[in-house]
């Protein structure tokens, strides 16, 4: 049956393929595609075609596929026979059997045998196993079934055929009274005798089943007892040769420890968390030691045997049990001193501590006033102790420990109190800050604001930032206040400047809006005096120093930045609008000339107001205010009643004067009182004023215009300020500076412009753009491009599918026509053969009538 | 009382006349006081006027109120004037105030009169009185007193002005009381006090045309004869109450809009003068010319040039009368003449004048102070419209823009700001100017700068050789906005003008906010570590002083 298709195929294939070289070679089958332009290195690919070709093979698939569809339309079911190669006219029948029974194994192995370890496939026989038939395991069973077989066949042979000659005698034996018996009573009674033997033959296998069940379990029972040592001396005289060097190697290496883990370092929130863990602790301790609660002999606590010695100390469990007491949640409330879990504790329970130490030194303070006498003098030592690190106190706490009277406690005690707390809370407003800095020296303020620092880093708790960010402005605001103090606690404000830094270090934003609204509102005050009086008085040594921090936090070298532009605009407005009417405002001026200069001492930008300023400061020194060689600018006047402020009164106090800093609060107020204090004040002034001028000069040296800049101040050094009356030290710096300020203007180059990069010539290379598509494509853009080459696709796709759809109509008529006209035909034939057969007949009955007749 | 006062009718009537040649009426006013004792002065005050009106033979309880006019407490003052007020009101409507020529009381006995002319002529003396008292409290100290006086003063003007106190005889005479304006004006322009409030309580008044005319026309007068009395000499106080009068008086713009009188005229409005705005105008220049021909003090000066160019010029029938005083004002320096500038440009631009040496002058106006003056944005707003023609010679120009560029190494930021925008604007409208910031042909040839500031000829200065060197050192300001905008000489200017009219009003702090509004830059910070107030690394501060 296989070998008629296969041939056929073959032969199919054949004749297919030489057909198709026949037809390609064939001129009247080949269409060729004329082209307009012969495109060099484009293939095309249609420009032979195969018309007769394709629209067979269109033809073909219609056939396969629509003809199909057509044929089963309106025709509820389908038969598919699924079985493989089963429409494979191509494929030989043996062929199809081995790939179907291939894949039947895959399927089975992929599905069932996915986990069987032994992947051998088991082989059957008749449904069933053979391993299970080789192995034999259930000899009772195979027993009894070769058994019922053997029986089985041989009464049915017996039966059915009658053969043998004991047989035959049995039957023989019972033929008489089976005689009378019919064919269907006997096959009865043999079926009887077949089930009742069954029956038998299965109890009598539960029977045995049980027994050896029995057996089995009084064997393993025994088992135990006689098999425990065997076996296992056995396997140990088995290893102990066998361990040699290897293997012990082997098993040292596998529990040699790895690299050891190296300590791992610290991030700085752990750190930060540790050293307010230290801190707190610390605290907790002071608190204890304040409030007077030292246990007296320190028991050893119970260590048991099972101690690692390692500090891990599971002292009481300490999880809460979930109860309920009266259909409540019963929550217990945590007992216990607040000392010994103060470490555990989180950040909120900061502030409770905090007041907890409050209270603890009000209560001291009370005990304090009544033993004062006794202890005063330990008191003091141990107050300068009591800024130490905290960890000496508690050494020496525990040194004296164990000789602690009643007096000794109360001495600690005072230690404690007299000790700075070491958690502090954050402050909201600025009236806490000062409460908590007040009274405290100034390195203790330090302190306190280094250890509020640490309870309170960001990295400890979510609410931390906004709160360390406010205590910038609080710190601001508590240093102006010191800076309003008479006399001005400059000390203070020194010892702070180093937080200040370090927080600004950590809020750059938050620093940054603070001095900026801080300058921001002092530029408008001085601005609305400005205008509604005319003038301002300069600014109070409060804002000097915010200036002054200001320049210290920030870079004053950057072109633009947010807090030092401003601070320069500051500084200018001051310097041009503040009316100079005191020793004191000459001073603060003084202050903000010092501060321009060593602003823009790295970038060396030039300040108009600081020359002016400067040059006006020196013309208060001068006696005749009869020249006009030189313009001073706004706050200062040629003339007026304040224009001879720092003329020196007495010529002899130069004699007395020596160089010595003046006081930062003197801006505040000069406390010189005597003619000669003044005048010394008045030199140290001038003398400050003429270095800055040299700073100045060497500042600007390179600038083209840096001798119309000095040219005024010259003047008045060389001709109007009266030098034969100065100390030496000036005269030396005004020599200087008259030397570096030439009196000729240095010669320039002419300004010209910038060179500019010569415009680049119009490039005619050709432009090289890559075709993707080719044909007619419109658009710009990328996304235009693409656009109109889907379009073009679409409408392309469009037209092929309208033609195929209506070759499929054709063909589909073509069908229906081609179908009908057979039908007709057959119908034709049909009645032509009736006609047929009813002309025979006629002829038949005609003839039979002419024979009749005749 | 009425009753018995009914009988003593003749006896007081002839005790009016009697008692008339000596004022005082000591026993009226004993009467008062004991009356006073039970009754409070403002129901007193209120209960006279009551019998005075009702009728005349109570009419020497006008002693008694114009007694209360000089009374020490204030409250019984401010009473008292407003019941004169409405009693002479009421008695000028009724028309029992003698008309036309008053004769002297001392002749009131003797002169032949029937009693109606008698009273009437008594009354008139009365109101004289109060007037004068009127008069005299508006030197008041205290402000109530001095208003409720005016408020008084001004509705007897009212008053007398519907019926006027003249016999208007011939046609050509307008009733209105200017001899009573006249004297409040002389009032008003006290010598001693500050007026300022009262002043501008008085514009209210002065809003009505004839009023303002007449107050013009005395003022005028009055300062005329003040002046001259003192010798010419600097008057401060009467000087500022003359100029705060004279600041407040607007004279309308259009002939039309003169329709608010105090005083209704009906015959011949059309030749009264009062309705012509021409006549207003004259009035008012003849004011403001008498104002400043007197010397002013400095302060004064330099408000009248303030308001000169829109409050004053616009009004006066010849602007150019103004001229003289312009070009002195322009002549004095200083603050004075940036000043001047305005009057002058208003002069120049308007009114044809022809200045030589003007641009000269203003080249010298040029000093260090311009950045420095409350009036810098006037002063280069005005520079600027100066200096934008484009027919002013090359060397003019070179010399204005070398000066500029000088002075701005003294100028504060702000001022930076307007000048170096400026200095562009001029090279741009005189591209001949750009040698200043562009000359090639020299090229690398050192030269120091032959610009002579000190030359006060611009032609002689020399500014055409120099190069604007100073800008090129401002491009190292401190300030980013003054850097960057000293920068554009660097480059060929680009062909349009900078605005600078926005930046002509900046302030320091408008300035500042720049920085402080813009929140979104980064913030960089020191990154050297601060351990002291007066430790830095570029030690300047600490060198000089210490903390103690």
């Amino acid at each position: 049956m296989g070998k008629p298709e296969k041939k056929r195929s073959v032969c199919d294939k054949v004749r297919k393929s030489s057909a198709h070289a026949q037809i390609k070679t064939n001129p009247f089958e080949v269409k060729i595609n004329k082209k307009k332009f012969d495109v060099l290195g484009r293939k095309s690919k249609h420009d032979v075609g195969l018309p007769g070709v394709s629209r067979s093979k269109a033809h073909n698939k219609r056939k396969q596929t629509l003809l199909k569809e057509f044929r089963m339309k309106n025709k509820a079911n389908s038969f598919i026979d699924r079985r493989f190669g089963e429409y494979d006219a191509k494929m030989a029948p043996e062929d199809k059997i081995l790939k179907r029974f291939a894949m039947e194994r895959q399927h089975t192995q992929m599905k069932k045998d996915m986990f069987n370890l032994n992947d051998e496939e088991e082989l059957t026989h008749y449904g069933q196993s053979l391993a299970e038939m080789e192995k034999f395991t259930d000899g009772v069973d195979s027993e009894s079934d070769s058994e019922e077989k053997g029986l089985l066949s041989a009464e049915i042979t017996a039966s059915h055929f009658g053969g043998g000659g004991g047989l035959l005698r049995k039957k023989s034996s019972e033929e008489a009274e089976a005689k009378s018996k019919t064919r269907q009573e006997l096959i009865e009674e043999l079926i009887l005798k077949s089930k009742q033997e069954k029956r038998e033959r299965q109890t009598q296998k539960e029977e045995t089943h049980e027994l050896i069940e029995k057996l089995d379990q009084e064997w393993k029972s025994i088992q135990n007892l006689i098999s425990r040592k065997t076996p296992r001396e056995r396997e140990e005289e088995k290893d102990k040769p066998k361990l040699d060097e290897y293997d012990m190697m082997v098993r040292e290496l596998g529990f040699e420890i790895k690299a050891q883990p190296s300590e791992k370092l610290k991030t700085p929130e752990e750190i930060a968390r540790e050293e307010r863990e230290r801190l707190q602790k610390l605290e907790a301790d002071r608190l204890r030691r304040m409030e007077g609660q030292v246990d007296e002999n320190p028991r050893p606590t119970h260590m048991s045997a099972d101690d690692l010695n390692d500090g891990f100390i599971l002292d009481k469990d300490d999880r809460k049990t979930l109860s309920y007491q009266d259909g409540k949640w019963n929550i217990e409330e945590e007992e216990g001193d607040g000392g010994d879990d103060d470490g555990d504790e989180g950040e909120d329970d900061d502030g409770d501590e905090e007041e907890d130490g409050d209270e603890g030194e009000d209560d001291s303070d009370g005990g304090d006033e009544e033993d004062d006498d006794d202890h005063s003098d330990l008191e003091d030592d141990e107050d300068e102790d009591g800024e130490d690190d905290g960890e000496k106190e508690e050494e020496s706490a525990a040194e004296i420990r164990h000789m602690l009277s009643v007096e000794e406690r109360k001495e600690i005690q005072d230690t404690a109190r007299a000790e700075l707390p070491y958690t502090f809370k954050a402050p909201e407003c600025y009236m806490d800050l000062k409460a908590m800095l007040q009274g405290y020296s100034a390195d203790e303020q330090c302190v306190i604001i280094e250890r509020m620092k640490k309870c309170n880093h960001p990295s400890l708790a979510v609410g931390n930032k906004a709160k360390l960010q406010k205590q910038f402005g609080f710190l601001l605001e508590y240093v102006g206040e010191l800076a309003t103090h008479n006399p001005p606690q400059l000390t203070t404000i020194n010892t702070l400047i180093p937080q200040i830094y370090s927080l600004s270090q950590l809020f750059p934003e938050a620093a940054c809006r603070v001095m900026q609204s801080l300058i921001g509102d002092a530029a408008h005050s001085m601005e609305e005096n400005v205008e509604v009086k005319g003038r301002a008085a300069f600014p109070g040594l409060d804002m000097l120093i915010y200036l002054r921090i200001a320049t210290l936090l920030f870079p004053a070298s950057d072109f633009r930045h947010p807090v030092t532009t401003p601070v320069f605009l500051y500084i200018s407005q001051t310097l041009t609008k503040c009316a100079v009417v005191s020793l004191e405002s000459v001073c603060a001026g003084l202050i903000l000339c010092c501060l321009a200069v060593e602003c823009v001492s790295l970038s060396k930008r030039f300040v108009p107001e600081l020359i002016n300023y400067l040059l006006g400061l020196l013309h208060l020194a001068v006696p005749t205010h009869t020249s006009t060689e030189y313009h001073v600018v706004h706050p200062f006047r040629l003339q007026g009643k304040s224009s001879e402020l720092l003329r020196v009164c007495d010529p002899q106090s130069a004699n007395s004067w020596t160089r010595k800093n003046i006081s930062l609060s003197s801006a505040h107020k000069v406390t010189a009182t005597t003619e000669t204090e003044k005048d010394h004040f008045k030199l140290s002034v001038l003398y400050a004023c003429l270095d800055l001028v040299k700073r100045c000069t060497a500042l600007y040296q390179q600038l083209p215009a840096y001798q119309h800049i000095f040219q005024p101040i010259r003047i008045l050094l060389a001709k109007h300020l009266p030098v034969s009356d100065y100390p030496s030290a000036l005269q030396e710096l005004r020599k200087e500076i008259l030397e570096v300020i030439p009196e000729r203007p240095s010669e320039h180059a002419p300004l010209v412009f910038d060179k500019k990069k010569p415009i680049p010539l119009k490039l005619l290379q050709p432009k090289v753009v890559e075709v993707l598509d080719y044909g007619k494509k419109r658009g710009n853009t990328k996304e235009e491009k693409e656009r109109e080459r889907l379009k073009h696709k679409y409408k392309k796709e469009f037209k092929g599918a309208l033609r195929e759809i209506r070759k499929d109509t054709r063909f589909l008529a073509h069908t229906k026509l081609s179908d009908t006209l057979r039908r007709d035909a057959e119908r034709k034939r049909k009645v032509k053969e009736l006609f047929g057969s009813l002309a025979t007949q006629e002829g038949e009955w005609k003839a039979l009538k002419k024979r009749k007749r005749k | 009382m009425c009753t018995l006062n009914l009988g003593v009718l003749r006896f007081s009537l002839t005790a009016r006349y009697t008692g008339n040649m000596a004022p005082s009426k000591k026993p009226n006013v004993s009467k008062s006081d004991t009356e006073k004792s039970q009754t409070s002065p403002k129901q007193t005050i209120s209960a006279k006027t009551e019998l005075i009106l009702q009728s005349r033979k109570h009419a020497n309880n006008i002693f008694d109120l114009l007694e209360y006019l000089q009374s020490e407490k204030e409250k019984e003052v401010v009473c008292a004037i407003n019941a004169c007020q409405r009693l002479f009101c009421e008695l000028l409507e009724r028309g029992e105030l003698y008309v036309g020529q008053l004769p002297k009381e001392e002749e009131l006995l003797q002169g032949a009169w029937n009693a109606d002319e008698k009273y009437h002529m008594f009354i008139r003396h009365r109101y004289n009185s109060c007037i004068e008292l009127l008069l005299e409290n508006i030197g008041h100290e205290s402000y109530q007193v001095k208003e409720s006086s005016l408020c008084a003063v001004m509705k007897f003007a009212a008053a007398e002005g519907k019926h006027p106190l003249q016999k208007q005889d011939w046609s050509q005479h307008y009733s209105f009381p200017k001899e009573l304006i006249s004297r409040l004006v002389w009032a008003l322009l006290s010598e001693k006090q500050d007026m300022a409030l009262l002043i501008s309580r008085f514009q209210e008044f002065l809003e009505m045309d004839d009023v303002r005319y007449y107050v013009m026309n005395s003022a005028r007068d009055n300062m005329h004869r003040v002046m001259e009395r003192n010798k010419r000499a600097e008057m401060s106080v009467y000087q500022t109450n003359v100029f705060t009068l004279l600041t407040n008086i607007t004279v309308p713009s259009q002939n039309s809009e003169i329709t608010n009188f105090l005083v209704k005229q009906e015959a011949k409005y059309e030749d009264w003068k009062v309705a012509k705005l021409k006549e207003h105008k004259r009035a008012f220049e003849l004011m403001w010319l008498t104002f400043l021909k007197y010397k002013l003090p400095m302060s004064m000066y330099k408000k009248v040039l303030v308001i000169l160019h829109d409050s004053i010029l616009p009004h006066m029938s010849d602007p150019t009368l103004m001229i003289d005083f312009l070009t002195a004002a322009y002549d004095v320096g200083g603050a004075i003449s940036l000043l001047a500038l305005n009057g002058l440009f208003v002069l120049i631009h308007e009114h044809n004048l022809e200045y030589t040496d003007f641009y000269k002058k203003l080249y010298n106006l040029m000093d260090p102070s311009i950045f420095h003056v409350k009036y810098r944005a006037r002063f280069f707003h005005l520079a600027n419209i100066f200096l934008s023609s484009s027919h002013l010679p090359v060397y003019l120009i070179a010399a204005f823009i070398k000066r500029l560029s000088r002075l701005a190494l003294t100028a504060p930021p702000t001022g930076l700001l307007i000048v170096l925008p400026f200095i562009c604007n001029l090279i741009r409208r005189h591209p001949s100017c750009r040698v200043l910031i562009h000359r090639p042909s020299a090229d690398g040839e050192m030269c120091s700068d032959p610009y002579v500031l000190e030359e006060e000829d611009p032609a002689q200065c020399h500014a055409l050789e120099s190069s604007l060197w100073e800008i090129k050192s401002l491009q190292n300001h401190f300030h980013p906005d003054v850097s960057k905008a000293a920068k554009a000489i660097n480059q060929a200017l680009p062909e349009r003008e900078d605005d600078i009219s926005e930046l002509l009003e900046l302030s320091t702090f408008e300035l500042m906010e720049r920085d402080l509004k813009n929140q979104s830059q980064s913030v960089p910070l020191e990154f050297d570590s601060v351990t002291g107030l007066l430790q830095s690394p570029r030690e300047v501060l600490g060198l000089h002083f210490s903390l103690e």
